[in-house]
């Protein structure tokens, strides 16, 4: 932004007008920062008998048991954990080999129009990939790739269309546009000037991606990363139609569990017994404090990004 | 090896030899590497494609002109279709985009014009709020207004949907503005006219088809929510219009729909994900060539 700094400087000497036109505007400005902060401020004060309740065994328990009302949240925790640490290790080689070649390999046709392609799949509706996981890629795994990974360590137990392991593969193909687009703009933004230095040299294509474009862009696709592991750690609809709703820690990759999004899904409509919604709630005040870490995460990385950007050019 | 005993032309010969030999490492290492990023690519594209595939090929099996004029039917009896869910749908996203778009570009008229710790303080918040899980928001929707009004309905929906699209439009809102050349701003304060009138018709004027574009965005991202809506519209068999009573969703159709055992009802569930999809595609793409449309016209 190039105005704002010289903007102020006119904005000095204002008639009465002016500055209530500028009062509105903060006004605004602090009116959509209440809303977030009553966000979070809500959910805690909603979950506050079940924290009382149920101490830090909230946090430590590894025991969900309405009914006797017992609260304990390590089992969605680890659900979360896992499905979308599995989803990223399957999103991050395949997305970034993938925008490579799109940014570096492909004629500049191709790569145009299946770049527009991925970007336009970013916003297909979550309930979309969860309705796919569940009535089409739930059943391929069940009969054909779950038995065939009986030989991995952790991957034990019946196989079903349900599960861990799916679970974080839908999570994987929803952050893969949103790896892919953002990997590839950074990759076609690095200065022709640095790749034919390399080639100048008499370096191969290969050698001028990993020496000049991946060194530049590793910073973004760290920010992108991240930006998606907040997505899918808070992702709802597509987990929930597969993970197959078991409220135990898992104890193999192909097992059915439970998120902290699905969980609240999943029971809040039926929450009748005694702290029950309460609790529900807190599990949300949860997600939401690892979204926020996150997000503040990615978002910094991305601004320390463009400051370097600026700084540069 | 014996280098330091080689004549002039042994030496010349070991070097193009190992040049050669680099030179022939580097290339298998190139051709690897692209093939193992073409491999990612073929790998990211098959399930995309076999999503949108399935979901244009059984959707379609599914739509018919009841599909989009009846209502839904209990499974087992055919003939059902989605009207209260496509009705509900504009409702909810109608309202919510109601009010969150005017509040959400005033902000970001905010951001593009000031500079300061509180417009530093908005835009990180924003940012961050960007990434908050949908359900959460539908919870806090919950809380403040089913909570206290003893009932589901349209109304806390569309409370949740707007909260979601806030952050879309100040966003993509201050990236339109500040697309108006200052010149113009200039120009305006030069001839002495109140910064409010310069904001409304100047700026905003000439932002428009950007807005239009942020404001497209949002409602497509909104569309598609289901979590949000699962405590709050909580979803219908009947044809709602109020906006106090319980309402069906597109996206909850999806779900709900979905998870059932009945053939019938996932038939409905795949029409619902393809009208969906087409809406989607159609607020994306419209908001794409706007853009597209309006950067010619600036330049």
């Amino acid at each position: 932004m190039t105005g704002g700094r010289d903007r102020r400087r006119l904005t000095r000497h204002l008639r009465l007008g002016d500055r209530a036109y500028r009062r509105v505007l903060q006004g605004f400005g602090v009116f959509v920062l209440v809303i977030f902060v009553a966000v979070g401020a809500t959910l805690f004060i909603q979950a506050w008998p079940a924290f009382k309740h149920s101490g830090p065994g909230f946090v430590t328990g590894t025991t969900w048991d309405p009914s006797h009302a017992i609260y304990g949240a390590v089992p969605f925790i680890a659900g979360t954990l896992f499905t979308s640490a599995i989803g990223l290790a399957l999103a991050i080689p395949i997305g970034i080999g993938a925008a490579i070649f799109l940014a570096e390999y492909a004629p500049r046709r191709i790569s145009g129009a299946l770049g527009m392609l991925v970007e336009l799949l970013a916003a297909v509706p979550s309930v979309v990939y969860g309705l796919w996981g569940f009535l089409v890629l739930g059943p391929i795994f069940q009969n054909t790739i779950e038995p065939r990974l009986s030989w991995l360590p952790f991957a034990h137990g019946a196989p079903l269309p349900v599960g861990l392991l799916l679970a974080g593969v839908i999570l994987a193909v929803m952050v893969l546009p949103t790896i892919v687009a953002v990997t590839r703009d950074l990759a076609n933004a690095v200065p022709a000037t640095s790749r034919e230095a390399v080639f100048g040299l008499g370096g191969t294509r290969w050698q001028m991606v990993r020496t000049a474009v991946l060194p530049a862009i590793r910073t973004g696709v760290v920010g992108a990363v991240v930006l998606g592991l907040g997505r899918a750690l808070g992702e709802t609809m597509a987990v929930t139609f597969v993970i197959g709703n078991t409220n135990a820690v898992p104890n193999s990759l192909i097992a059915p569990a439970q998120t902290m999004a699905s969980l609240i899904a999943n029971e809040f409509t039926e929450a009748t017994e005694p702290f029950h919604a309460s609790a529900l709630l807190g599990i949300a005040v949860l997600l939401l404090v690892i979204a926020v870490i996150v997000n503040a995460l990615a978002r910094l990385l991305v601004w320390s990004v463009s400051r370097e950007v600026r700084e540069t050019v | 090896m014996s280098v330091v005993a080689a004549s002039q032309v042994d030496r010349r010969t070991l070097i193009r030899q190992s040049a050669r030999k680099s030179h022939r490492r580097r290339q298998i290492a190139g051709v690897v590497a692209a093939a193992l990023c073409g491999l990612g690519l073929c790998i990211a594209l098959v399930p995309l494609i076999s999503i949108v595939a399935l979901t244009v090929s059984k959707g379609i099996a599914a739509w018919s002109v009841d599909f989009f004029t009846r209502l839904p039917t209990p499974a087992g009896i055919p003939g059902g279709g989605i009207v209260n869910a496509l009705v509900g749908s504009l409702i909810i996203d109608g309202l919510a985009a109601v009010m969150a778009l005017p509040v959400g570009f005033i902000v970001a008229l905010f951001l593009a014009e000031h500079e300061g710790r509180l417009a530093n303080t908005v835009r990180f918040v924003v940012d961050v709020a960007a990434g908050l899980p949908a359900i959460t928001i539908g919870l806090f929707a919950y809380a403040i207004v089913v909570l206290p009004e003893g009932h589901f309905s349209a109304l806390s929906a569309s409370v949740a949907l707007a909260v979601l699209m806030l952050p879309i439009a100040i966003r993509a809102g201050e990236t339109a503005i500040r697309t108006v050349p200052q010149d113009l701003w200039e120009a305006g304060i030069a001839l002495g006219i109140r910064r409010a009138r310069v904001a409304r018709s100047l700026v905003i004027v000439s932002a428009l088809p950007g807005l239009v574009t942020a404001s497209l965005l949002a409602i497509s991202r909104a569309i598609g929510e289901a979590a949000p809506l699962l405590f709050t519209a909580i979803g219908s068999q009947v044809f709602a219009t109020s906006l106090g009573q319980p309402m069906a969703s597109l996206s909850l159709v999806v779900y709900f729909d979905g998870i059932q055992p009945y053939p019938d009802l996932q038939r409905t569930a795949w029409g619902t994900a393809l009208t969906l999809l087409v809406i989607v595609m159609l607020l994306n793409v419209s908001s794409r060539l706007l853009a597209r449309r309006m950067r010619r016209f600036t330049r």
